[in-house]
């Protein structure tokens, strides 16, 4: 499976998506305004709280072509970070202090300056995240090592698995996925990951392979413990549980397969002001691979940088400038406001 | 009248059975509401026992509703098709063991 960019697909473009995603649908309905929904419960313009994660992408590479990929990432995507945009970020980080960095990607070890770049972090004394997709530790020799690289700079692992069964899993993810995963849970478990008392944290990402919303995060954590530490002897620390939001590959999905209208009334019914007020974007500072500066991980996929007030590349870094800025929504948006919410980090509302 | 008696976007009409009676629709919303909560059984398995009973009482709307719900509260395939394999072997079994009934019917009438 090639990426949507490959592909020459109309959903690799951003104004494609933003327009499918403002248009009526053909018998006439028209979704309310993200932004109005806002409005009407006091929320709007939205602006940060405080800035205390920068998630920043390494690039667009990935060993993997997931079905839902927000990122259209895959093997035949070659825009990465340079190692010059590397000490961009830690410049920022230098003159900040933003507590939390959070790697992801595509597969963000694929970049060659991953290691590099990480241990750079480490001396900074920062808390640090690195979304692995498991089957990157088994991709290639040169990173088998990758767990016993993540347990030396204490690094909080935080990996895609969308369930604990290979049909659902690879169906989402590619043939064979769900077999590497585990094998990559159990290398990571053997270092001393997920287990309790080892301070070596081990996450997981839950996102629905289909058109539905996530159910309860706590409860989708106990049937993954359960059934992961039954069949496998894999433990973990948290599940996350994460709404698939209407852009790139998930959102060609969705009108290919005439699941669109239904699954944006859901979002749009299931809309929670609770979650509105405490959506990521609040305390989270996207980076992109080119060093541009946006509200989060999918404003980035969709072109949508920080308002033009603000400061909108890490050379121009402004933490008070950035704090004061109006954070930019769209449709999309509804996907991180339905029910409990969803985040990079899973609910948003307990 | 429509043309067809079941129309999928109904299942998204369901509140407005309250149009024609308020009262009684709120108590039922407020009481559907409470019986799907965790409590005694997890959500997951009242959504696999909802979606059993959907089959066994053939509600289309039911049916679409519950293998959304179930599949969102973390239910895998076989899960769900093993609950409606309990409804078959319900629904079958109570036509059965209605044939002890017949038998004895048998036994009284004849020689």
């Amino acid at each position: 499976m090639k990426s949507l960019a490959a592909q020459n697909s109309p959903f690799a473009d951003a104004g494609f998506q933003l327009e499918v995603l403002r248009q009526p649908l053909p018998q006439g309905t028209v979704f309310p305004a993200f932004g109005q929904r806002l409005l009407d419960h006091g929320l709007w313009p939205l602006k940060p709280s405080h800035i205390s994660i920068l998630q920043v992408n390494l690039g667009k590479m990935c060993n993997q072509v997931c079905k839902h990929c927000h990122v259209d990432a895959g093997p035949d995507r070659k825009e990465i970070m340079t190692r010059e945009t590397m000490q961009l970020c830690l410049e920022v980080l230098a003159k900040t202090d933003i507590p939390v960095v959070d790697l992801t990607g595509g597969a963000p070890e694929m970049n060659p300056h991953f290691r590099w770049f990480v241990e750079e972090i480490s001396k900074l004394g920062r808390q640090l995240l690195v979304r692995c997709n498991l089957t990157i530790i088994l991709a290639n020799p040169k990173y088998h090592d990758l767990p016993e690289f993540f347990r030396q700079h204490r690094v909080q692992v935080v990996s895609s698995l969308p369930y604990f069964t290979a049909s659902r899993t690879d169906t989402q993810r590619g043939d064979g996925v769900f077999d590497k995963s585990i094998k990559a849970l159990k290398m990571l478990n053997a270092v001393g990951y997920g287990h309790e008392d080892s301070g070596l944290t081990l996450d997981l990402v839950y996102n629905p392979a289909g058109a539905f919303l996530p159910g309860n995060q706590k409860a989708l954590e106990g049937e993954f413990k359960r059934r992961l530490q039954q069949g496998y002897g894999i433990t973990f620390n948290n599940l996350f549980a994460i709404t698939n939001l209407p852009i790139s590959r998930y959102l060609d999905y969705l009108i290919s397969t005439g699941n669109y209208e239904p699954y944006m009334e859901k979002l749009v019914n299931a809309f929670n002001p609770a979650a509105a007020a405490n959506v990521m974007c609040r305390h989270t500072l996207s980076v992109g691979w080119e060093g541009s500066l946006y509200d989060c991980d999918f404003n980035q996929m969709l072109d949508l940088p920080v308002e033009a007030r603000a400061p909108r590349h890490l050379r121009d870094f402004n933490l008070e400038a950035l704090s004061l800025r109006d954070i930019v929504v769209n449709q999309h948006c509804f996907g991180c406001t339905a029910g409990a919410g969803s985040s990079c980090g899973g609910e948003t509302v307990a | 009248m429509e043309k067809t008696y079941y129309n999928p976007a109904d299942l998204g009409k369901f509140g407005a059975i309250a149009e024609f009676q308020p009262t009684l629709a709120a108590k039922f919303f407020d009481y559907y509401g409470e019986v799907f909560k965790e409590g005694a059984l997890t959500e997951r398995e009242k959504a696999l026992i909802a979606l059993a009973v959907a089959h066994a009482v053939q509600c289309p709307y039911c049916i679409d509703a519950y293998t959304t719900g179930s599949l969102e509260k973390g239910a895998d395939e076989a899960q769900m098709m093993e609950a409606i394999h309990v409804a078959a072997a319900i629904k079958g079994g109570a036509a059965l063991v209605h044939g002890v009934q017949m038998m004895n019917k048998v036994k009284e009438v004849m020689m």
